[in-house]
């Protein structure tokens, strides 16, 4: 690891003063960032901590929705979110291990976007809303591709707003060594429609199914999709699985979320 | 009633008070005043001539107290192969040097071309990016397929060996015509090709080296993660730096796992103790995981085609191999062995075979040295075996356990030769067979899987019954084979003169449990606690030379070495106790921690002798030499041979392919047991890493030598919740015939005997559900490649 200076503001605006900086870098839980460090593949000359903001922390029921503090670790959101959105709270306990699940943040995975992320589904399969410093971005807006967002420069996440929906579920099939999400499949069951959204299947990061939200919709059950097949075009292929294979995943893991939502 | 102490009880492990408190002393936790630390750096590329490395730049760095490349250790000896092979035609085996820093080529990803030492970690780390970036290497095409690698003439790893062949050996050559005669006559011929798949052996603790010299003694010192120190001793020292052995002293402290990873001589080894001496400074390196995985020696790596001729009925007749072994960049120590006599050797398994002949070609390839890991060629000769067995079976519409039945030896065969060249001393290969049967409730498979269907799942039973030969090893035989050093261990016991014992042994535990059990042997024998007996290993100037813990030896081999050395003790002890109790020495007899006079009530303690020897005041110093400890070299007079049956029960999800081992059963013999906790443990830990084979880990390198899965971010170890709770066994215990302990050994079974169950068990439950056209899935079975299989 390179040398670098450290600095913890207690606000947002202090915080996005200190990220103004030249060589300045936000770091939430660190989960990717000081991984990549220690390989000394990312030497930024400050980090500025997002963990010592008050206002960034915590889970609450509010306007719109479950609101998330962007600086919240997973653990908390699997502990406080249970009572209010099960299936969110569950893929917050699913996420890496203890260790991870103390120091990740719900908005440090966003704003990477790493297209295995849990985080992503839950954000873009709930139409949930990305709060910045600077605004209000609709999850449909907000995720733009692998490790690509709506975020400009200078912009960091604050909280994240879930609607609740009547039913919901996630359900992730493990990458073997990493337990990223090969392929994972967000369903939320709205009084007003169904949403599908996808992690780790594709090269453009987190997707809507649009033609699986339309037949459940219709009709939410897993028989609903038994006719859809999933196009491997697009999708990742690699060492722990080939396009077609993800795409067979997204398939079956979306029929499993269907059976599974609560 | 189990026995709470001495041979056979399940003492708790003494070692695991500091491993569990963090207080064991591993090599990084040895910390010297005026230390510097090295650096090494590393070739990014798989194969490249080295056209110039400017080290000004580096040199020039802050902190940087010297710069060390290839050129530098040009002069000083290769690192040995530890084996000699020859091949088919009688002509030794190709020998490349292996040296402490690559120089003029380097070879795979990962070989190190130089080493920067420096005050700090951070400007060694600094230092090696600058030598990294002033380096030019032309880069070559990447051999990295073990086909092409031999099809290829004109692309070679080393310059000098035109067809990247190491060898090409035949086991045994004198029988071929015979086994070919009899394949030929076979009425059914069974063929398979599989892949052995390359595993990192992933020691929780990565390797360390800290060099130390004293100019004003011309001693040194290393510290290092080794399996066997006094074998590393006499590598670096007398083959590699030229240095007398008794100038150097090599201490292996606690070392946490080795899996035979650590029984090899590397060169970060060397490099720690030339630059020690050249700064006058102690000099120390600890590899980061990513070297672990680009450096250690990795295991496995076989490409087999197994041909195998029966009758209609399943009787075995014939068994031909051909077998491409990967041995990687370099010759390792022992690399030549593990796929020649660990794996040949083991080929006819438990089974009464008339003609078995295997061919193993070793290729060089620019990827990591491949040597022996926990099993070593054992674990290969087992799986390809184990798995041909079983298509046998599906061909012929044959019962697996039947076939295992009417082809095992029969406890009235012993001792048996086989056609590969072994003598099987004892086994009751049925009886471990029938106890895995009954505790792995076969009778109660077919509920169990229509439980699964219910689920959606498809459920399989595989089996395996497999032997290995362990307890390394006889001398006088692998001198025969081509080994160049002697297979014998030591133990030293002293009697202190208050009654407790120091016992040195040459056998290294770096997870075994040694001080535990080594204790429980000796109390036993002497009749004393087992908390009087303290164990000492791993350090050349307290100890005997042995040669180190692998091949499940320690127990077999150094444990009877200890064994002997306790009856010379008793001995001894006889001698001065006929004095004191003014008795014939044939008259004294010593039990339960007594020496007595037979027929009186006359008797000294154990503790009563040993006083008097260090204060020999009413004592026979006239005839004998006061003092009471004894030192025994043990050579063994064979192999051990464990044997075992397993039988492994999966759930497979047809519709992403992901296996589910749910039921492991480990029926084994291991001959009689000296701490059955311990053994237990050393099954567990063996098992997993057999499942984390069959369904898990993976090497895998691209096109172009670029290690693909090179962190614990691709590369899939086995986790808790993909083993079940496993039931172990080894009841069926038929005690080896030539050691003193009638013990077999017991860490690598585990290793050996798993991998084909589980596969075995997959492709049973894909048969089950009607995937008929599935006959074989390389491992690692992962979820995807099950599912290519069931949608082929």
């Amino acid at each position: 690891m390179h040398n670098f200076d450290f600095t913890k503001p207690s606000t947002i605006a202090e915080a996005v003063k200190a990220l103004s900086a030249e060589g300045a870098q936000a770091l939430s839980g660190g989960q990717t960032l000081i991984p990549t460090m220690k390989q000394r593949l990312a030497a930024p000359v400050t980090l500025v901590s997002l963990t010592g903001i008050a206002e960034m922390q915590g889970v609450c029921m509010g306007e719109g929705g479950l609101h998330i503090g962007a600086a919240t670790p997973h653990a908390v959101v699997a502990r406080d979110a249970a009572a209010h959105y099960p299936a969110l709270a569950a893929l917050a306990g699913g996420i890496g291990d203890p260790a991870v699940r103390n120091r990740g943040t719900i908005g440090g995975s966003i704003a990477n976007n790493d297209p295995a992320a849990c985080y992503p589904s839950a954000v873009l399969g709930s139409g949930a809303t990305v709060v910045t410093n600077r605004r209000k971005i609709a999850a449909d807006d907000y995720f733009q591709g692998m490790f690509t967002t709506a975020l400009e420069e200078g912009e960091i996440v604050t909280s994240v707003v879930f609607p609740i929906p009547e039913k919901a579920a996630y359900v992730k099939f493990n990458q073997p060594a990493s337990r990223f999400a090969l392929t994972g499949v967000f369903v939320a069951k709205f009084k007003d429609g169904v949403r599908v959204a996808v992690t780790g299947a594709s090269n453009d990061g987190v997707f809507r199914w649009a033609e699986a939200e339309a037949a459940l919709s219709a009709d939410f059950s897993a028989k609903a999709i038994a006719g859809l097949t999933v196009d491997a075009d697009g999708m990742i292929s690699d060492l722990h699985g080939t396009a077609a294979y993800r795409a067979n995943l997204v398939k079956v893991l979306t029929g499993r979320a269907v059976t599974a939502a609560r | 009633m189990p026995k709470d102490t001495g041979i056979g009880a399940s003492s708790k492990r003494r070692e695991d008070v500091r491993f569990l408190t963090g207080k064991g002393l591993y090599t990084d936790d040895v910390s010297l005043h005026a230390q510097a630390h090295a650096v090494m750096v590393r070739s990014t590329v798989a194969h490249g001539r080295i056209v110039r490395i400017d080290t000004s730049a580096a040199a020039a760095m802050p902190g940087v107290l010297a710069v060390f490349t290839g050129e530098d250790f040009a002069a000083v000896g290769g690192n040995p192969a530890g084996w000699l092979i020859n091949s088919r035609d009688g002509t030794p085996m190709r020998e490349p040097k292996r040296p402490v820093l690559a120089h003029g080529k380097v070879r795979h990803v990962g070989d190190a071309y130089a080493a920067v030492i420096a005050e700090t970690y951070q400007q060694a780390k600094d230092a090696a990016e600058q030598l990294a970036a002033d380096t030019e290497i032309e880069e070559l095409p990447a051999i990295v397929d073990m086909k092409a690698a031999v099809a290829d003439a004109g692309n070679r790893v080393h310059d000098e060996i035109p067809d990247n062949l190491c060898f090409d050996w035949g086991w045994i050559e004198d029988n071929r015509a015979a086994v070919d005669a009899a394949m030929k006559a076979a009425p059914h011929v069974v063929t398979l090709e599989l892949v052995n798949n390359r595993l990192v052996p992933n020691a929780m603790e990565p390797r360390a080296s800290i060099g130390e010299y004293n100019p004003g003694t011309g001693d040194y010192k290393l510290t290092t993660t080794s399996q066997n120190p006094h074998l590393t001793r006499l590598l670096v020292a007398a083959f590699v730096m030229g240095i007398p052995e008794n100038k150097l002293t090599v201490v292996a402290p606690d070392v946490g796992g080795g899996f035979g990873s650590k029984i090899y001589h590397y060169g970060e080894e060397a490099l720690v103790l030339a630059a020690a001496k050249k700064l006058g400074r102690p000099v120390r390196w600890t590899a980061e995981r990513t070297e672990s995985f680009l450096s250690d020696a990795h295991g496995r790596d076989h490409v087999t085609k197994i041909e195998l001729g029966c009758t209609k009925e399943g009787e075995i007749l014939a068994i031909r191999t051909e077998t491409l072994a990967n041995v990687g960049a370099y010759l390792s120590n022992f690399s030549t062995a593990t796929p020649t006599f660990l794996h040949g050797t083991l080929m006819a398994g438990p089974y009464k075979v008339p003609h078995v002949y295997v061919n193993v070609k070793a290729v060089f390839t620019n990827t990591a040295p491949v040597d022996a890991y926990r099993g070593a060629g054992r674990p290969e000769a087992t799986y390809s075996l184990e798995r041909v067995i079983d298509k046998m079976c599906r061909e012929l519409n044959l019962d697996p356990f039947e076939v295992r039945r009417k082809n095992l030896l029969t406890p009235d065969q012993f001792p048996y030769t086989t056609p590969v060249g072994l003598v099987y001393d004892t086994g009751n290969y049925q009886a471990t067979l029938d106890k895995a049967i009954e505790l792995g409730n076969v009778a109660g498979f077919e509920k169990r899987a229509a439980e699964s269907k219910a689920r959606g799942k498809l459920r399989g039973m595989g089996l395996s019954t497999w032997i290995e030969a362990c307890g390394i090893a006889p001398s006088h035989l692998v001198g025969v084979l081509g080994s160049r050093v002697g297979l014998y261990d030591a133990a030293t016991v002293r009697v202190n003169a208050t009654g407790n014992i120091s016992v040195m042994t040459g056998a290294h535990s770096h997870g075994q449990g040694h001080e535990t059990v080594f204790a429980q042997i000796v109390a036993e024998r002497l009749g004393i606690p087992e908390s009087s007996v303290e164990i000492v290993h791993g350090d050349t100037s307290k100890i005997p030379f042995g040669m180190g813990s692998y091949g499940s030896r320690s127990l077999a081999v150094c444990g009877s070495a200890m064994n002997k050395a306790v009856d010379k003790i008793i001995a001894k002890g006889k001698k001065i106790a006929a004095h004191m109790l003014e008795a014939a020495e044939e008259d004294i007899s010593f039990a339960d921690g007594k020496f007595s006079v037979a027929g009186t009530d006359k008797a000294k303690t154990f503790g009563e002798i040993a006083f008097s020897a260090y204060v020999p005041h009413n004592y026979p110093l006239e005839t004998l030499e006061p003092g009471l400890e004894e030192t025994a070299f043990y050579d063994p007079g064979n192999f051990t041979y464990p044997a075992g049956a397993y039988i492994c029960e999966v759930e497979v999800d047809p519709d992403t392919g992901k296996v589910d081992v749910v039921a492991f059963t480990a029926a084994d013999d291991f001959g009689n047991v000296m701490n059955p906790m311990i053994v237990e443990g050393q099954v567990h830990g063996g098992v997993g890493q057999g499942i984390g084979q069959a369904l898990c880990e993976n090497t895998s390198y691209d096109e172009n030598g670029q290690l693909l899965t090179g962190s614990f971010m691709d590369y899939a170890m086995p986790r808790a919740d993909d083993v079940p709770f496993y039931t172990v066994d080894h009841s069926c215990s038929t005690p080896c015939t030539h050691n003193p302990l009638g013990v077999k050994g017991c860490g690598e079974a585990g290793a050996i005997g798993t991998p084909p169950a589980v596969v075995n068990a997959v492709i049973d439950a894909l048969h089950r559900g009607g995937m008929t056209h599935v006959t074989h899935i390389d491992m690692p079975v992962s979820p995807h490649r099950v599912w290519q299989a069931i949608n082929g």
